[in-house]
Protein backbone atom coordinates (compact mmCIF):
# COMPACT_ATOMS: atom_id res chain seq x y z
CA UNK A 1 0.00 0.00 0.00
CA UNK A 2 1.14 3.38 -0.72
CA UNK A 3 1.53 5.73 1.93
CA UNK A 4 -1.39 8.32 2.37
CA UNK A 5 1.17 11.34 1.86
CA UNK A 6 2.81 9.43 -1.31
CA UNK A 7 -0.38 9.32 -3.31
CA UNK A 8 -1.44 12.68 -2.41
CA UNK A 9 2.44 14.07 -3.60
CA UNK A 10 1.26 11.85 -6.86
CA UNK A 11 -1.75 13.56 -7.33
CA UNK A 12 -0.71 16.97 -7.12
CA UNK A 13 2.68 16.31 -9.18
CA UNK A 14 0.17 14.78 -11.92
CA UNK A 15 -2.37 17.90 -11.40
CA UNK A 16 0.62 20.07 -12.14
CA UNK A 17 1.76 17.95 -15.35
CA UNK A 18 -1.79 18.30 -16.67
CA UNK A 19 -1.93 21.78 -16.26
CA UNK A 20 1.30 22.70 -17.96
CA UNK A 21 0.05 20.29 -20.51
CA UNK A 22 -2.84 22.12 -20.94
CA UNK A 23 -1.42 25.74 -21.01
CA UNK A 24 1.58 24.47 -23.73
CA UNK A 25 -1.63 23.32 -25.78
CA UNK A 26 -3.79 26.96 -25.49
CA UNK A 27 -0.36 28.74 -26.24
CA UNK A 28 0.40 26.43 -28.77
CA UNK A 29 -2.39 26.69 -31.29
CA UNK A 30 -2.17 30.75 -31.21
CA UNK A 31 0.58 30.26 -33.39
CA UNK A 32 -0.80 26.99 -35.76
CA UNK A 33 -3.42 25.71 -37.33
CA UNK A 34 -7.27 26.95 -37.19
CA UNK A 35 -8.17 30.05 -34.97
CA UNK A 36 -12.12 30.46 -33.51
CA UNK A 37 -12.03 34.14 -34.32
CA UNK A 38 -15.65 34.24 -33.58
CA UNK A 39 -14.97 32.76 -30.12
CA UNK A 40 -12.15 35.03 -29.57
CA UNK A 41 -14.15 37.95 -29.92
CA UNK A 42 -17.13 37.11 -27.65
CA UNK A 43 -14.72 35.92 -24.78
CA UNK A 44 -12.99 39.86 -25.33
CA UNK A 45 -16.61 40.63 -24.99
CA UNK A 46 -17.51 38.85 -21.82
CA UNK A 47 -14.08 38.71 -20.41
CA UNK A 48 -12.92 42.37 -21.69
CA UNK A 49 -15.94 44.75 -21.87
CA UNK A 50 -17.62 43.15 -19.00
CA UNK A 51 -15.21 43.69 -16.93
CA UNK A 52 -14.82 47.67 -17.27
CA UNK A 53 -17.51 49.08 -14.62
CA UNK A 54 -15.98 47.32 -12.03
CA UNK A 55 -11.93 48.38 -12.87
CA UNK A 56 -13.59 51.74 -13.43
CA UNK A 57 -14.88 51.74 -9.73
CA UNK A 58 -11.90 49.88 -7.96
CA UNK A 59 -9.39 52.06 -10.44
CA UNK A 60 -10.66 55.09 -9.14
CA UNK A 61 -11.39 54.62 -5.58
CA UNK A 62 -7.86 52.82 -5.57
CA UNK A 63 -6.55 56.33 -6.61
CA UNK A 64 -8.52 58.27 -4.68
CA UNK A 65 -7.63 56.40 -1.39
CA UNK A 66 -3.87 56.30 -2.00
CA UNK A 67 -3.52 60.45 -2.43
CA UNK A 68 -5.45 60.34 1.30
CA UNK A 69 -2.58 57.76 2.50
CA UNK A 70 -0.10 59.61 1.05
CA UNK A 71 -0.98 62.71 2.12
CA UNK A 72 -0.87 61.72 5.71
CA UNK A 73 3.08 60.62 5.52
CA UNK A 74 3.99 63.32 3.24
CA UNK A 75 2.84 66.03 5.46
CA UNK A 76 5.29 64.48 7.79
CA UNK A 77 8.34 65.62 5.57
CA UNK A 78 6.18 68.71 4.45
CA UNK A 79 5.98 67.29 1.23
CA UNK A 80 2.02 67.09 0.30
CA UNK A 81 2.77 68.48 -2.94
CA UNK A 82 4.25 64.64 -4.04
CA UNK A 83 1.38 63.29 -3.44
CA UNK A 84 0.48 63.00 -7.62
CA UNK A 85 4.14 61.52 -8.05
CA UNK A 86 3.91 58.79 -5.35
CA UNK A 87 -0.09 58.05 -6.92
CA UNK A 88 0.95 57.75 -10.12
CA UNK A 89 3.99 55.57 -9.23
CA UNK A 90 1.92 52.75 -7.10
CA UNK A 91 -0.98 52.93 -9.64
CA UNK A 92 1.32 52.62 -12.38
CA UNK A 93 3.66 49.93 -11.09
CA UNK A 94 1.59 47.82 -8.43
CA UNK A 95 -1.56 48.48 -7.63
CA UNK A 96 -3.02 49.06 -11.04
CA UNK A 97 -2.21 45.96 -12.50
CA UNK A 98 -1.97 43.82 -9.25
CA UNK A 99 -5.76 44.93 -8.44
CA UNK A 100 -7.30 44.42 -12.15
CA UNK A 101 -5.63 41.39 -12.19
CA UNK A 102 -7.77 40.17 -8.81
CA UNK A 103 -10.95 41.86 -9.38
CA UNK A 104 -10.74 40.35 -12.90
CA UNK A 105 -9.48 36.82 -12.28
CA UNK A 106 -12.39 36.80 -9.60
CA UNK A 107 -15.25 37.42 -11.74
CA UNK A 108 -13.42 35.35 -15.18
CA UNK A 109 -11.45 32.56 -13.70
CA UNK A 110 -14.57 31.75 -11.92
CA UNK A 111 -17.08 32.48 -14.79
CA UNK A 112 -14.66 30.52 -16.85
CA UNK A 113 -14.65 27.84 -14.33
CA UNK A 114 -18.49 27.39 -14.18
CA UNK A 115 -19.10 27.47 -18.02
CA UNK A 116 -16.22 24.84 -18.85
CA UNK A 117 -17.35 23.26 -15.84
CA UNK A 118 -21.14 22.34 -16.39
CA UNK A 119 -19.64 21.62 -20.44
CA UNK A 120 -17.68 19.15 -18.37
CA UNK A 121 -20.23 17.32 -16.19
CA UNK A 122 -22.85 17.43 -18.86
CA UNK A 123 -20.97 15.46 -21.52
CA UNK A 124 -20.57 18.68 -23.73
CA UNK A 125 -16.97 18.84 -23.69
CA UNK A 126 -16.57 14.99 -24.75
CA UNK A 127 -19.70 15.73 -27.61
CA UNK A 128 -17.32 18.41 -28.74
CA UNK A 129 -14.21 15.45 -29.17
CA UNK A 130 -16.67 13.28 -30.40
CA UNK A 131 -17.80 16.04 -33.25
CA UNK A 132 -13.89 16.43 -34.52
CA UNK A 133 -13.52 18.93 -32.40
CA UNK A 134 -10.26 19.64 -30.26
CA UNK A 135 -11.94 21.48 -27.21
CA UNK A 136 -8.44 23.18 -26.77
CA UNK A 137 -8.39 25.05 -29.29
CA UNK A 138 -12.01 25.81 -29.30
CA UNK A 139 -12.73 26.44 -25.92
CA UNK A 140 -9.21 27.00 -23.89
CA UNK A 141 -7.00 29.21 -26.76
CA UNK A 142 -10.02 32.61 -27.52
CA UNK A 143 -10.35 32.59 -23.76
CA UNK A 144 -6.14 32.83 -23.13
CA UNK A 145 -5.83 35.55 -26.22
CA UNK A 146 -9.19 37.28 -25.07
CA UNK A 147 -7.92 37.26 -21.30
CA UNK A 148 -4.41 38.43 -22.00
CA UNK A 149 -5.17 41.33 -24.75
CA UNK A 150 -8.25 42.88 -22.89
CA UNK A 151 -6.23 42.25 -18.97
CA UNK A 152 -3.75 44.64 -21.13
CA UNK A 153 -6.11 47.03 -21.90
CA UNK A 154 -7.95 47.16 -18.77
CA UNK A 155 -5.03 47.56 -16.80
CA UNK A 156 -4.52 50.97 -18.73
CA UNK A 157 -8.02 52.11 -17.96
CA UNK A 158 -7.56 51.34 -14.50
CA UNK A 159 -4.02 53.52 -14.14
CA UNK A 160 -6.00 55.67 -16.00
CA UNK A 161 -8.60 56.43 -13.66
CA UNK A 162 -6.62 56.01 -10.32
CA UNK A 163 -4.58 58.86 -11.27
CA UNK A 164 -7.57 60.78 -12.11
CA UNK A 165 -9.20 59.69 -8.57
CA UNK A 166 -6.01 61.13 -6.97
CA UNK A 167 -6.29 64.35 -8.69
CA UNK A 168 -9.74 64.90 -7.29
CA UNK A 169 -9.20 64.27 -3.98
CA UNK A 170 -5.95 66.26 -3.96
CA UNK A 171 -7.57 69.57 -5.35
CA UNK A 172 -10.82 68.92 -3.42
CA UNK A 173 -9.62 67.98 -0.32
CA UNK A 174 -6.09 68.47 -0.02
CA UNK A 175 -5.93 71.60 -1.66
CA UNK A 176 -3.55 71.09 -4.17
CA UNK A 177 -2.81 72.76 -7.72
CA UNK A 178 -4.26 70.57 -11.07
CA UNK A 179 -1.66 71.34 -13.40
CA UNK A 180 1.13 70.49 -10.41
CA UNK A 181 -0.38 67.19 -9.81
CA UNK A 182 -0.89 65.85 -13.39
CA UNK A 183 2.81 67.58 -14.11
CA UNK A 184 4.24 65.49 -11.16
CA UNK A 185 2.63 62.53 -12.07
CA UNK A 186 3.71 62.53 -15.12
CA UNK A 187 7.59 63.58 -14.46
CA UNK A 188 7.98 60.92 -12.03
CA UNK A 189 7.14 57.87 -14.76
CA UNK A 190 10.30 56.34 -16.30
CA UNK A 191 10.05 53.81 -19.00
CA UNK A 192 11.37 51.11 -16.76
CA UNK A 193 7.67 51.50 -13.95
CA UNK A 194 5.58 51.66 -17.41
CA UNK A 195 7.38 48.49 -18.74
CA UNK A 196 7.09 46.77 -15.18
CA UNK A 197 3.16 47.57 -15.08
CA UNK A 198 2.21 46.43 -18.74
CA UNK A 199 4.06 43.32 -18.25
CA UNK A 200 2.25 42.51 -15.12
CA UNK A 201 -0.91 41.91 -16.73
CA UNK A 202 0.33 39.76 -19.35
CA UNK A 203 1.09 37.10 -16.58
CA UNK A 204 -2.22 36.96 -14.97
CA UNK A 205 -4.35 36.95 -18.09
CA UNK A 206 -2.24 34.08 -18.51
CA UNK A 207 -3.08 32.73 -15.34
CA UNK A 208 -6.39 33.52 -15.28
CA UNK A 209 -7.21 31.98 -18.14
CA UNK A 210 -5.37 28.81 -18.26
CA UNK A 211 -6.30 28.36 -14.40
CA UNK A 212 -10.34 29.10 -14.95
CA UNK A 213 -10.17 26.73 -17.78
CA UNK A 214 -7.89 23.77 -16.17
CA UNK A 215 -10.35 23.66 -13.21
CA UNK A 216 -13.34 23.71 -15.55
CA UNK A 217 -11.80 20.70 -17.48
CA UNK A 218 -10.87 18.82 -14.77
CA UNK A 219 -13.95 19.33 -12.78
CA UNK A 220 -15.36 15.92 -11.43
CA UNK A 221 -18.92 14.84 -9.67
CA UNK A 222 -21.87 16.53 -11.24
CA UNK A 223 -22.97 19.92 -10.04
CA UNK A 224 -21.39 20.03 -6.88
CA UNK A 225 -18.44 19.50 -7.95
CA UNK A 226 -19.11 22.81 -10.72
CA UNK A 227 -19.13 24.43 -7.60
CA UNK A 228 -15.39 23.45 -6.37
CA UNK A 229 -13.76 24.03 -9.87
CA UNK A 230 -15.23 27.67 -9.68
CA UNK A 231 -13.96 28.23 -6.00
CA UNK A 232 -10.41 26.54 -6.59
CA UNK A 233 -10.17 28.47 -9.81
CA UNK A 234 -10.64 31.74 -8.07
CA UNK A 235 -8.23 30.50 -5.04
CA UNK A 236 -5.30 29.61 -6.73
CA UNK A 237 -5.35 31.90 -9.90
CA UNK A 238 -5.73 35.13 -6.92
CA UNK A 239 -2.33 33.24 -5.62
CA UNK A 240 -0.76 33.06 -8.73
CA UNK A 241 -1.17 36.50 -9.78
CA UNK A 242 0.14 37.72 -6.62
CA UNK A 243 3.08 35.20 -6.56
CA UNK A 244 4.03 36.23 -10.13
CA UNK A 245 3.57 39.69 -9.34
CA UNK A 246 6.45 39.00 -7.03
CA UNK A 247 8.81 37.54 -9.39
CA UNK A 248 8.01 39.76 -12.16
CA UNK A 249 8.84 42.90 -9.91
CA UNK A 250 12.02 41.29 -8.92
CA UNK A 251 12.94 40.29 -12.86
CA UNK A 252 12.05 43.76 -13.39
CA UNK A 253 14.47 45.14 -11.13
CA UNK A 254 16.68 43.00 -11.84
CA UNK A 255 16.78 44.60 -16.01
CA UNK A 256 15.90 48.02 -15.13
CA UNK A 257 17.67 48.50 -11.72
CA UNK A 258 14.13 50.26 -10.59
CA UNK B 1 -20.87 -14.02 -37.36
CA UNK B 2 -24.31 -13.75 -38.10
CA UNK B 3 -24.53 -11.19 -40.94
CA UNK B 4 -27.74 -10.39 -43.13
CA UNK B 5 -30.22 -9.63 -45.41
CA UNK B 6 -31.49 -6.88 -44.43
CA UNK B 7 -28.55 -4.85 -43.31
CA UNK B 8 -26.15 -5.22 -46.64
CA UNK B 9 -27.75 -5.77 -49.64
CA UNK B 10 -25.37 -6.48 -52.83
CA UNK B 11 -21.88 -5.12 -51.34
CA UNK B 12 -20.52 -7.33 -48.40
CA UNK B 13 -20.47 -11.38 -48.49
CA UNK B 14 -21.42 -14.07 -45.61
CA UNK B 15 -17.78 -14.36 -45.02
CA UNK B 16 -14.70 -11.95 -45.14
CA UNK B 17 -15.74 -8.52 -44.38
CA UNK B 18 -13.72 -6.83 -42.16
CA UNK B 19 -15.56 -6.25 -38.73
CA UNK B 20 -16.32 -2.58 -37.98
CA UNK B 21 -15.15 -2.39 -33.87
CA UNK B 22 -12.94 -5.00 -32.40
CA UNK B 23 -12.53 -5.08 -28.58
CA UNK B 24 -9.40 -6.97 -28.34
CA UNK B 25 -8.84 -8.16 -24.30
CA UNK B 26 -9.91 -4.59 -23.48
CA UNK B 27 -9.47 -3.64 -19.79
CA UNK B 28 -9.28 -0.38 -17.82
CA UNK B 29 -9.35 0.87 -13.93
CA UNK B 30 -10.23 4.06 -12.40
CA UNK B 31 -9.54 4.99 -9.20
CA UNK B 32 -8.46 1.20 -8.25
CA UNK B 33 -11.59 0.08 -9.67
CA UNK B 34 -11.45 -1.95 -12.18
CA UNK B 35 -14.19 -1.19 -14.60
CA UNK B 36 -14.16 -3.29 -17.59
CA UNK B 37 -11.79 -6.60 -17.97
CA UNK B 38 -9.91 -8.75 -20.18
CA UNK B 39 -13.03 -7.46 -23.11
CA UNK B 40 -12.91 -8.88 -26.30
CA UNK B 41 -15.97 -9.11 -29.28
CA UNK B 42 -16.58 -7.72 -32.69
CA UNK B 43 -18.95 -6.23 -34.38
CA UNK B 44 -19.84 -6.85 -38.09
CA UNK B 45 -20.74 -4.49 -40.60
CA UNK B 46 -24.43 -3.75 -40.84
CA UNK B 47 -25.00 -5.02 -37.16
CA UNK B 48 -26.89 -3.49 -34.64
CA UNK B 49 -25.02 -4.80 -31.31
CA UNK B 50 -27.52 -3.85 -27.89
CA UNK B 51 -25.37 -3.38 -25.15
CA UNK B 52 -27.68 -4.80 -21.82
CA UNK B 53 -26.05 -4.62 -18.07
CA UNK B 54 -27.01 -3.28 -14.59
CA UNK B 55 -25.97 0.46 -13.85
CA UNK B 56 -23.03 0.88 -13.50
CA UNK B 57 -21.29 -1.93 -15.26
CA UNK B 58 -19.19 -0.08 -17.49
CA UNK B 59 -21.36 0.01 -20.55
CA UNK B 60 -20.99 4.14 -20.92
CA UNK B 61 -17.20 3.48 -20.65
CA UNK B 62 -17.17 0.74 -22.93
CA UNK B 63 -18.38 2.91 -25.93
CA UNK B 64 -16.29 5.84 -24.74
CA UNK B 65 -13.45 3.53 -25.81
CA UNK B 66 -14.78 2.70 -29.06
CA UNK B 67 -14.87 6.18 -29.46
CA UNK B 68 -11.31 7.13 -28.34
CA UNK B 69 -12.74 9.58 -25.58
CA UNK B 70 -11.13 7.65 -23.09
CA UNK B 71 -8.19 4.98 -23.19
CA UNK B 72 -7.82 1.70 -22.18
CA UNK B 73 -5.27 1.04 -19.76
CA UNK B 74 -4.03 -2.80 -21.80
CA UNK B 75 -5.87 -3.99 -24.89
CA UNK B 76 -6.42 -2.72 -28.13
CA UNK B 77 -9.91 -1.83 -29.82
CA UNK B 78 -9.90 -1.29 -33.48
CA UNK B 79 -11.77 0.63 -35.43
CA UNK B 80 -12.49 0.38 -39.13
CA UNK B 81 -9.23 -1.60 -39.21
CA UNK B 82 -7.47 1.69 -37.32
CA UNK B 83 -6.25 1.27 -33.62
CA UNK B 84 -8.24 3.97 -32.21
CA UNK B 85 -7.31 3.23 -28.55
CA UNK B 86 -2.97 4.31 -29.68
CA UNK B 87 -3.05 7.25 -31.91
CA UNK B 88 -2.96 10.45 -31.26
CA UNK B 89 -6.10 13.02 -30.64
CA UNK B 90 -5.42 14.38 -33.76
CA UNK B 91 -5.62 11.37 -35.93
CA UNK B 92 -8.46 10.27 -34.13
CA UNK B 93 -10.46 13.27 -35.32
CA UNK B 94 -10.51 12.13 -38.90
CA UNK B 95 -11.53 8.79 -37.75
CA UNK B 96 -14.46 10.30 -35.34
CA UNK B 97 -15.85 11.88 -38.43
CA UNK B 98 -16.94 8.95 -39.20
CA UNK B 99 -18.57 7.78 -36.12
CA UNK B 100 -21.43 9.30 -34.77
CA UNK B 101 -22.86 9.84 -31.05
CA UNK B 102 -25.65 10.14 -28.95
CA UNK B 103 -24.80 10.57 -25.54
CA UNK B 104 -26.72 9.68 -22.78
CA UNK B 105 -27.90 13.28 -21.54
CA UNK B 106 -27.90 14.28 -24.76
CA UNK B 107 -25.12 17.00 -24.10
CA UNK B 108 -26.31 19.77 -26.48
CA UNK B 109 -24.12 22.34 -26.79
CA UNK B 110 -26.25 24.83 -24.44
CA UNK B 111 -24.95 28.21 -26.02
CA UNK B 112 -25.97 27.27 -29.37
CA UNK B 113 -29.83 26.73 -30.99
CA UNK B 114 -30.89 23.83 -32.59
CA UNK B 115 -29.84 24.62 -35.10
CA UNK B 116 -26.30 25.24 -34.78
CA UNK B 117 -26.17 22.34 -33.06
CA UNK B 118 -27.68 20.28 -35.52
CA UNK B 119 -25.62 21.87 -38.24
CA UNK B 120 -22.01 21.54 -35.75
CA UNK B 121 -19.99 19.72 -37.96
CA UNK B 122 -21.16 21.14 -41.32
CA UNK B 123 -20.13 24.95 -39.41
CA UNK B 124 -16.91 23.14 -38.00
CA UNK B 125 -16.14 21.82 -41.75
CA UNK B 126 -16.92 25.54 -43.25
CA UNK B 127 -19.97 24.29 -45.52
CA UNK B 128 -22.35 27.38 -46.70
CA UNK B 129 -24.65 28.02 -44.60
CA UNK B 130 -27.66 27.39 -47.70
CA UNK B 131 -26.20 23.96 -48.14
CA UNK B 132 -25.84 23.65 -44.35
CA UNK B 133 -29.48 25.04 -43.46
CA UNK B 134 -30.89 22.79 -46.32
CA UNK B 135 -29.33 19.83 -44.33
CA UNK B 136 -30.26 20.72 -41.52
CA UNK B 137 -33.68 21.17 -42.44
CA UNK B 138 -33.48 17.07 -43.89
CA UNK B 139 -32.46 15.66 -40.46
CA UNK B 140 -34.86 17.68 -38.44
CA UNK B 141 -37.45 16.28 -40.75
CA UNK B 142 -36.06 12.84 -40.48
CA UNK B 143 -35.89 13.04 -36.57
CA UNK B 144 -39.73 14.73 -36.59
CA UNK B 145 -38.73 17.86 -34.75
CA UNK B 146 -39.23 20.50 -38.14
CA UNK B 147 -40.96 23.11 -35.55
CA UNK B 148 -38.45 23.18 -33.22
CA UNK B 149 -35.34 24.70 -35.94
CA UNK B 150 -35.39 28.13 -34.40
CA UNK B 151 -35.05 26.80 -30.63
CA UNK B 152 -32.82 26.25 -27.37
CA UNK B 153 -32.02 23.12 -26.10
CA UNK B 154 -33.40 24.85 -22.38
CA UNK B 155 -36.70 25.27 -24.20
CA UNK B 156 -36.89 21.49 -25.21
CA UNK B 157 -38.32 18.22 -23.53
CA UNK B 158 -36.15 14.95 -22.54
CA UNK B 159 -37.77 13.43 -25.65
CA UNK B 160 -36.97 16.31 -27.77
CA UNK B 161 -33.43 16.56 -26.75
CA UNK B 162 -32.52 13.23 -27.54
CA UNK B 163 -34.27 13.70 -31.17
CA UNK B 164 -31.49 16.58 -31.75
CA UNK B 165 -29.11 14.79 -30.28
CA UNK B 166 -29.69 11.84 -32.48
CA UNK B 167 -30.09 14.63 -35.69
CA UNK B 168 -26.95 16.10 -34.91
CA UNK B 169 -25.13 12.19 -34.71
CA UNK B 170 -26.48 11.48 -37.96
CA UNK B 171 -26.48 14.50 -40.08
CA UNK B 172 -23.01 13.61 -41.74
CA UNK B 173 -24.08 10.09 -43.00
CA UNK B 174 -21.92 8.24 -40.27
CA UNK B 175 -20.80 4.27 -41.06
CA UNK B 176 -20.98 4.06 -37.18
CA UNK B 177 -23.46 4.93 -34.95
CA UNK B 178 -23.15 4.58 -30.88
CA UNK B 179 -26.02 5.30 -29.14
CA UNK B 180 -25.54 5.99 -25.03
CA UNK B 181 -29.48 5.03 -23.60
CA UNK B 182 -31.44 6.92 -25.66
CA UNK B 183 -34.41 6.24 -24.00
CA UNK B 184 -32.56 6.47 -20.58
CA UNK B 185 -34.76 8.64 -18.00
CA UNK B 186 -38.10 9.45 -20.71
CA UNK B 187 -41.48 7.91 -20.32
CA UNK B 188 -42.85 4.73 -22.11
CA UNK B 189 -44.47 6.53 -24.62
CA UNK B 190 -41.73 8.95 -26.02
CA UNK B 191 -39.41 5.70 -25.41
CA UNK B 192 -41.29 4.02 -27.81
CA UNK B 193 -40.95 6.98 -30.44
CA UNK B 194 -37.12 7.56 -29.69
CA UNK B 195 -36.68 3.31 -30.84
CA UNK B 196 -38.85 3.51 -33.56
CA UNK B 197 -36.44 6.85 -34.81
CA UNK B 198 -33.80 4.44 -34.18
CA UNK B 199 -35.28 1.43 -36.26
CA UNK B 200 -35.84 3.82 -38.86
CA UNK B 201 -32.74 4.89 -39.22
CA UNK B 202 -31.41 1.00 -38.97
CA UNK B 203 -33.93 -0.05 -41.88
CA UNK B 204 -33.02 3.61 -44.02
CA UNK B 205 -29.33 3.60 -43.64
CA UNK B 206 -28.09 0.10 -42.40
CA UNK B 207 -25.40 1.68 -40.41
CA UNK B 208 -23.27 -0.09 -38.16
CA UNK B 209 -24.77 0.87 -34.70
CA UNK B 210 -23.91 0.31 -30.88
CA UNK B 211 -26.27 0.80 -28.29
CA UNK B 212 -26.91 0.66 -24.64
CA UNK B 213 -29.56 0.67 -22.91
CA UNK B 214 -31.45 -0.64 -19.79
CA UNK B 215 -34.59 -1.44 -20.84
CA UNK B 216 -34.90 -4.64 -22.05
CA UNK B 217 -38.50 -3.78 -23.82
CA UNK B 218 -36.68 -1.62 -25.91
CA UNK B 219 -33.77 -3.59 -27.04
CA UNK B 220 -36.53 -6.61 -28.14
CA UNK B 221 -38.69 -3.68 -29.87
CA UNK B 222 -35.60 -2.93 -31.76
CA UNK B 223 -34.80 -6.71 -32.40
CA UNK B 224 -38.93 -7.77 -33.35
CA UNK B 225 -39.84 -4.53 -35.53
CA UNK B 226 -38.84 -2.59 -38.84
CA UNK B 227 -39.79 0.31 -40.64
CA UNK B 228 -42.19 0.44 -43.34
CA UNK B 229 -41.50 3.32 -45.27
CA UNK B 230 -44.91 3.44 -47.07
CA UNK B 231 -47.14 3.80 -43.99
CA UNK B 232 -44.74 5.80 -42.18
CA UNK B 233 -44.03 3.38 -38.78
CA UNK B 234 -42.33 0.77 -37.37
CA UNK B 235 -44.50 -2.50 -37.60
CA UNK B 236 -43.55 -5.85 -35.88
CA UNK B 237 -41.65 -8.48 -38.22
CA UNK B 238 -44.48 -10.38 -39.75
CA UNK B 239 -44.57 -14.47 -38.48
CA UNK B 240 -42.63 -13.53 -35.40
CA UNK B 241 -39.40 -13.35 -37.04
CA UNK B 242 -36.47 -11.15 -35.88
CA UNK B 243 -34.00 -8.84 -37.01
CA UNK B 244 -30.98 -10.77 -37.90
CA UNK B 245 -28.40 -7.98 -37.87
CA UNK B 246 -29.29 -7.09 -33.91
CA UNK B 247 -26.69 -9.36 -31.66
CA UNK B 248 -26.78 -8.44 -27.93
CA UNK B 249 -23.84 -8.19 -25.44
CA UNK B 250 -24.47 -8.34 -21.88
CA UNK B 251 -22.26 -6.77 -19.48
CA UNK B 252 -21.58 -7.17 -15.89
CA UNK B 253 -19.18 -6.95 -13.19
CA UNK B 254 -16.98 -5.86 -15.67
CA UNK B 255 -16.88 -8.92 -17.55
CA UNK B 256 -18.78 -10.18 -20.67
CA UNK B 257 -21.87 -12.33 -19.68
CA UNK B 258 -23.18 -13.06 -23.23
CA UNK B 259 -22.85 -11.88 -26.52
CA UNK B 260 -24.43 -14.02 -29.53
CA UNK B 261 -27.94 -13.13 -31.25
CA UNK B 262 -31.30 -12.77 -30.09
CA UNK B 263 -32.82 -16.46 -30.11
CA UNK B 264 -29.39 -17.41 -27.97
CA UNK B 265 -30.33 -15.06 -25.71
CA UNK B 266 -34.06 -16.16 -25.24
CA UNK B 267 -33.09 -19.97 -24.54
CA UNK B 268 -30.27 -18.80 -22.26
CA UNK B 269 -29.47 -21.45 -19.65
CA UNK B 270 -27.35 -19.50 -17.56
CA UNK B 271 -29.42 -18.45 -14.48
CA UNK B 272 -27.53 -15.09 -13.31
CA UNK B 273 -28.58 -14.10 -16.83
CA UNK B 274 -32.65 -15.69 -16.80
CA UNK B 275 -32.46 -13.87 -13.72
CA UNK B 276 -31.77 -10.57 -15.05
CA UNK B 277 -33.92 -11.81 -18.23
CA UNK B 278 -36.70 -11.96 -16.17
N1 LIG C 1 -14.23 9.36 -15.70
C1 LIG C 1 -14.41 8.49 -14.70
N2 LIG C 1 -13.67 8.57 -13.58
C2 LIG C 1 -13.82 7.69 -12.58
N3 LIG C 1 -14.70 6.67 -12.60
C3 LIG C 1 -15.49 6.53 -13.67
C4 LIG C 1 -15.38 7.43 -14.79
N4 LIG C 1 -16.28 7.04 -15.72
C5 LIG C 1 -16.90 5.97 -15.21
N5 LIG C 1 -16.44 5.65 -13.98
C6 LIG C 1 -16.89 4.53 -13.16
O1 LIG C 1 -17.02 3.42 -13.99
C7 LIG C 1 -18.15 2.66 -13.65
C8 LIG C 1 -18.99 2.41 -14.88
O2 LIG C 1 -19.57 3.60 -15.32
P1 LIG C 1 -20.54 3.67 -16.54
O3 LIG C 1 -19.88 3.08 -17.74
O4 LIG C 1 -20.96 5.09 -16.67
O5 LIG C 1 -21.77 2.78 -16.11
P2 LIG C 1 -23.08 2.43 -16.93
O6 LIG C 1 -22.95 0.99 -17.27
O7 LIG C 1 -24.22 2.67 -16.01
O8 LIG C 1 -23.11 3.32 -18.13
C9 LIG C 1 -18.89 3.43 -12.58
O9 LIG C 1 -18.66 2.80 -11.35
C10 LIG C 1 -18.25 4.79 -12.59
O10 LIG C 1 -18.17 5.29 -11.28
MG1 LIG D 1 -24.19 4.95 -18.65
Amino acid sequence: MPLPFETFAKQKIASVQEYSLLAGRAVANVFTGRRYWADIYTQMDSIGFGSVPIILLTGFFTGCVLALQSETALKQFGAVNMTGSLVSLSMVKELGPVLTGLMVSGRNASGIASELGSMKVTEQIDAMRALGTDPIRKLVTPRLVASVFMLFWLTILADAVGVLGGAIVSISMLGLNFTYYLHSSYQTLYFADVAQGLAKPVFSGFIMSTVGCYCGMTTKGGTQGVGRATTHAVVISAIFIIVCDFLVTRLMIGIFGR
Amino acid sequence: MTTTTLAQPAEVPETGSAPIVVFDDVSITFDLKPVLHHISFEVAQGETLIILGPAGCGKSVLMKLANGLIEPDSGTIRVFGQDISHMRETDRFALRKRIGMVFQESALFDSLSVENNVAYRLNEEGVPYDEAHAKVEEVLRFVELSQAIDKNPSELSGGMRRRVSIARAIITAPDLILYDSPTGGLDPITSTTIIELIVKQRDVSHTTSLLITHRLQDAFTLATHRWNPEAGHMEPIPDGKIDDSTRFLVLNDGGIVFHGSTQELVHTTDPWLREYLS
